[in-house]
């Protein structure tokens, strides 16, 4: 027997990779793809297999032009989710070249040339996501009506969008939260009684399903501590005060409610799937609290005084560029360094 | 019940102890011969006192301590010196020592040993002496002489001496085991640590996976009135001597300093009957109970084992198959290393061989990127963010490693088990803590000849300014003279002037 000379630990926890992580994190995506399905349509999930399968052909691509081996990461899921997290966040009956854009950007701006997963100082999928809102507003507002008030696309409308944007007849909505940002005159409580789009059992139609399914995601990847609950909880507690704040019993130009912020858009998608992404965040619990309550505190400026409907991308790029700074300042204390105060 | 407390972090591993079958020891077959290491502790080595032809008794020291932070090496039976030279020896970076081979002639013959019969009576330096002629260094696995550590009390004493039974390692059941036969010799030599070093609690530390131990534990210290037992929870690195402190207290060993700064000492099990026998019967260390387990054994179990039997004999008694193994570990699966050579030998600091099968213990996974996702800072028992140590510790960065208290890390491992991205980065640590320790000796070596330049620089300036102020000094005395009339040149031309008319005159 020849034996091996390895470094201590010699054992490893059992199931425990990257690709498993990455594998929990696309399963808890699952609740909320159904119910995005069950009120869009099938959008959705065509972005999904169709963006997924374009990320593995770039990310295979940027490997190859970086003389890495392009085989074996392309087997972590690390991209996948990049493209899954991207296309959730897309517009569900997006063509094909939004989508190729918005990809190869994630991929090859957002990841590639700063060396490869791990090594992202910004979240790539919002890197995607930000390009595409700044230079193609048109197509990225396009949401379609949400099943209870307008016919849900099926899958032939799918293809059709997806390949042939000029012949597919898109019917395109506001979401609540585009109807909030362009309200003037109608008090809150008014405004969420005039159109249908905003009369769902929590917040908007829809979307307040929409944002129950992925907290119930996240709350899963928590139990699964996948991540701690710090980003999260420091998100929704900033956003939660903000609109506490921020509420003046609902006159036109107030700020919406506490529980149309939590329920609507991005809110629970951004609290558990994208400020949780842990390469670009800060690293230590305290910072990724703080990390959390910025970005809270941005959406809900952006949203409220900002000029575009909702902002999770822009607050968690913004706070990307802050994660080393949050770090300097949010260091744990370590054992035996703690300050021990002499009795006189 | 005592209140015990948490520590953060650490790790639940699975504890495979059942292998080893706690609670019952054998006696190794006797090598045939022994490799004794002149090192089997931290600090100077011994220096041998046989030289090869010498005929040793059991119980002869053979090798004496060099300086303070040394002890000396004992023959574990009778036999031949037969070599002194350099062999593998079990150390984690795989090198050789000086090593006494002893070739045993089977009879097993002792010197006579001559126990104290009152060790109350006797001071505190002469029980010292004692300990550190038998040998004595922490049997637990670290190795540090242990009289060393008993004289080491700093100001305000120790007033906690804790019995460390934790054994949070994997498979490792030496301690239990010891804790279930030994349990009156452990209390014994507890209450002998406990005079020694003045302290009026004995805490008897023992994780509740081992509840024989403890009971065991608990019955004998009904003997020793200041002595307790405490359980606590299983949890990896509960066992660590930092962790079991703050376990056990609630309080935490300043960063850089030793239990002792706080009043507390730590001992293992073993230690503490090696002091009882050192001191009640007056025998050195020479044996000791060592786990022997992992699949790739027919016959696992605990041995008690004489000090440098190579690690092969002690394999082949317990049915060794090299077949289904890859790597034989020297200690746990956590914090031991892997052995480079098995005709290495046990040693004082060896509580288990590990012989897993490629099943069991498989070869480490190809290392990936680090996602940064802080699992390894939830393990961390010491609250070190191991993700960003690894990062300093690859770009070299000094400076943040240092801000990152990389110096506490105790290299349990924790961070390396829970890595999804399976990064070894114990390995990064040791090998970052190596540098920053060369580049504070390298510091210390440029402060030195940086304060001997300028010490001399000082010297030469204060005799440059002591001479110039001798010349300022005749200078001015010339000149107040020549000011005052009596230069001497001029008196000098006036003398010989004199002289001139006066032998003029007589002429």
């Amino acid at each position: 027997m020849s034996l091996m000379h390895v470094s201590s630990p010699h054992v490893h926890k059992p199931v425990s990779s990257v690709e498993q992580v990455m594998k929990q994190v696309l399963l808890a995506t699952i609740p909320g793809v159904l119910v995005l399905t069950w009120f869009f349509g099938p959008g959705t999930i065509i972005n999904i297999v169709f963006g997924s399968a374009l990320a593995l052909a770039f990310e295979a691509w940027a490997l190859w032009l970086r003389g890495k081996d392009y085989k074996t990461p392309l087997r972590d899921h690390s991209v996948i989710v990049t493209a899954t997290l991207l296309c959730i966040a897309l517009p569900p009956y997006a063509p094909w070249w939004l989508i190729a854009v918005g990809i190869g950007v994630s991929v090859l701006l957002g990841k590639h040339v700063f060396g490869g997963l791990g090594y992202n100082p910004f979240n790539p999928a919002m890197v995607g996501y930000v390009v595409l809102l700044v230079s193609f507003p048109l197509q990225m507002s396009s949401w379609t009506e949400p099943r209870g008030i307008g016919e849900v696309p099926g899958l032939v409308d799918a293809f059709t969008a997806l390949f042939a944007a000029s012949s597919y007849d898109a019917v395109t909505a506001a979401t609540p939260l585009d109807l909030f940002r362009q309200n003037s005159g109608m008090l809150f409580d008014d405004l969420m009684q005039s159109r249908a789009e905003l009369t769902g059992p929590i917040a908007g139609l829809g979307w307040d399903w929409v944002n129950l399914a992925f907290l119930a995601g996240g709350i899963w990847l928590l139990r699964q501590r996948i991540f701690t609950w710090h980003a999260p909880v420091g998100m929704l507690a900033a956003l939660t005060i903000c609109a506490a704040l921020g509420y003046d019993d609902g006159s036109s130009t107030g700020g919406g409610s506490v529980l149309f912020h939590l329920f609507s858009g991005a809110t629970m998608f951004g609290a558990f799937f994208i400020i949780t992404d842990p390469v670009s965040s800060a690293v230590s619990n305290k910072g990724r609290l703080i990390f959390g309550a910025m970005v809270g505190i941005l959406v809900y400026l952006i949203r409220v005084h900002g000029n575009y409907p909702d902002a999770v991308a822009f607050g968690v790029l913004l706070l990307n560029f802050a994660a080393p700074l949050i770090d300097q300042y949010t260091q744990p204390t370590v054992y035996g360094t703690k300050k021990v105060e002499v009795d006189e | 019940m005592r209140q015990i407390f948490d520590i953060h972090g650490g790790i639940h591993p699975p504890e495979r102890k059942d292998m080893s079958n706690p609670g019952w020891v054998r006696d190794c077959d006797m090598p045939s011969k022994l490799i004794l290491p002149v090192t089997q502790h931290i600090g100077a080595p011994a220096r041998p006192v046989v030289e090869v032809g010498d005929s040793v008794l059991g119980g002869q020291m053979i090798a004496e301590a060099q300086g303070p932070v040394s002890v000396p090496v004992h023959a574990p039976s009778s036999g031949t010196v037969t070599a002194i030279e350099a062999r593998a020896v079990p150390h984690a970076s795989g090198l050789t020592d000086i090593c006494i081979e002893i070739s045993l002639d089977g009879k097993d013959e002792w010197v006579g040993c001559e126990g104290l019969d009152n060790w109350r009576d006797e001071t505190k330096a002469a029980l010292l002496e004692r300990v550190r002629l038998a040998g004595i260094a922490g049997l637990g696995g670290a190795g540090f002489p242990t009289a060393i550590k008993l004289a080491s009390d700093r100001d305000g004493g120790i007033h906690t001496l804790i019995i460390n039974g934790t054994e949070c390692e994997p498979y490792i059941t030496a301690d239990d085991t010891v804790m279930q036969c030994f349990a009156q010799q452990i209390v014994e030599g507890a209450e002998i640590l406990a005079h020694m070093v003045g302290a009026e609690t004995v805490l008897l530390a023992v994780e509740d996976n081992k509840p024989e131990a403890a009971d065991a534990m608990r019955k004998a210290a009904e003997a020793l009135e200041m002595a307790e037992v405490v359980t606590f929870p299983t949890k990896y690195p509960s066992g660590g001597e930092k962790q079991l402190i703050e376990i056990l207290l609630n309080s935490q060993v300043p960063s850089g300093g030793i239990p002792a700064d706080i009043g507390v000492l730590c001992q293992n099990p073993s230690t503490a009957i090696a002091v009882r026998d050192a001191l009640i019967d007056g025998k050195p260390v020479t044996h000791r109970i060592t786990t022997v387990t992992g699949m790739s054994l027919k016959d696992p179990g605990n041995r008690r084992v004489m000090l440098g039997t190579p690690i092969k004999e002690l394999l082949n008694t317990a049915g060794f198959n090299a077949d289904s193994a890859d790597r034989v570990i020297h200690g746990g699966p956590m914090m031991g290393f892997a052995v480079t050579d098995l005709d290495m030998p046990v040693v004082k600091i060896t509580n288990c061989v590990l012989a897993p099968t490629r099943t069991e213990i498989p070869p480490p996974q190809p290392q990936q990127a680090c996602i940064r996702c802080g699992m390894c800072a939830e393990a961390c028992p010491a609250s070190l963010l191991p993700q960003q140590l690894y990062w300093y510790a690859r770009a070299k960065d000094q400076e943040q490693l240092e801000r990152h208290n990389l110096m506490d890390c105790i290299e349990c491992g924790a961070c390396a088990y829970v890595c999804p991205s399976h990064i070894p980065l114990v390995q990064y640590y040791r090998s970052a803590k190596g540098s920053l320790r060369e580049a504070a000796k390298e510091k210390v070596r440029s402060d030195n000849s940086r304060a001997r330049f300028e010490a001399r620089q000082e010297r030469l300036e204060r005799e440059a300014a002591a001479r110039e102020a001798k010349r300022a000094a005749r200078k001015a005395a010339a000149e107040a003279r020549a000011q005052a009339g009596d230069d001497p040149v001029q008196a000098a031309i006036e003398r010989a002037k004199a002289k001139k008319a006066q032998q003029e005159a007589e002429q």
